[in-house]
């Protein structure tokens, strides 16, 4: 019975114990190994951008973003960073033209387009829920890996790794 | 004067974060709306359901489930699709799979162990 009882006991100690060093703000995305969702937003040099547009034969990096997110700031420098390398789209979550416009002036733009999700909409779509997140699509259009929260300079390592292993 | 507030509390505890801007003007569709709202969770204050919480999230999952009740899609459709986004974490009781039976199981096993050694001669 004691033996039992110990068994029981490592069994839930070890589950409790793993549950601990998880982090339970970071929700993992359901989309991973699934297509892009579709979706048409205007963008931010007044044209269109659509799911058509992460098509491209290429990996691409796409960014939720706003210029009235203090984390988005933070991460700007890494995006720019690997914009030098890879595509980087962008998608605006409820975020001013006229805002956005003067700090991307400010900043610099990484962003090869922008699309304005002015209701939150496109979003939700892609499982969104805080800001910022940044995905990885592969050549084929499948989102292959998400980041939650700002990239920092240390992250930069993990996702220029997971971008070389999709190559 | 104490109990005239306790008194008031308890009625006053069913304050929605939903603001009046957002219902629907069908009574039954909101009623509909606000059934969905309280089995999902929201995402950012991960205890309350989006029906309560103020969370810009919450705000947003509310207005999508109300459009597209008025699109004509029914309760499930509608579950379903914010489940396909976010994951069985936005739901408040998690389908059972086998991945996730032991979520179920345990609890009762549990209880069953506890409930021998408490009453065992």
């Amino acid at each position: 019975m004691r033996f039992l009882f110990l068994i029981f006991f490592c069994f839930f100690f070890f589950i409790f114990y793993e549950g601990l060093k998880k982090d339970p703000s970071k929700i993992p995305s359901n989309l991973i190994s699934k297509n892009i969702p579709e979706f048409k937003l205007k963008s931010f040099d007044n044209a269109f951008m659509t799911n058509d547009d992460l098509y491209e034969n290429e990996i691409k990096i796409i960014n939720f973003f706003a210029s009235w997110c203090p984390p988005c700031q933070v991460e700007h420098k890494q995006l720019i960073h690997l914009s030098n390398k890879y595509s980087v789209f962008g998608i605006a979550k409820k975020n001013k033209l006229k805002d956005l416009s003067s700090w991307l002036k400010k900043l610099g733009n990484p962003y090869k387009k922008i699309g304005m999700d002015l209701e939150g909409i496109v979003s939700i779509d892609w499982g969104v829920y805080g800001l910022p997140e940044t995905f990885i699509v592969d050549a084929k259009g499948i989102i292959k890996y998400r980041h939650v929260g700002p990239i920092m300079k240390r992250d930069l390592k993990e996702i220029e790794t997971v971008i070389s292993n999709l190559r | 004067m104490k109990y005239i507030f306790i008194f008031f509390s308890f009625i006053f505890v069913e304050a929605k974060s939903i603001e009046p801007n957002e219902m629907l003007n069908d009574p039954k569709l909101e009623k509909i709306a606000r059934e969905i709202g309280k089995e999902l969770r929201c995402l950012v204050c991960q205890n309350e359901d989006i029906q309560n919480s103020s969370a810009d999230i919450a705000k947003d999952l509310r207005k999508i489930v109300r459009h597209k009740l008025l699109n004509g899609e029914s309760k499930k459709q509608i579950i379903e699709y914010i489940h396909s986004r976010y994951g069985d974490f936005v739901l408040f009781s998690p389908p059972i799979r086998i991945d996730t039976f032991a979520l179920w199981l345990f609890p009762m096993i549990f209880f069953f162990f506890l409930t021998f050694l408490i009453f065992r001669k």
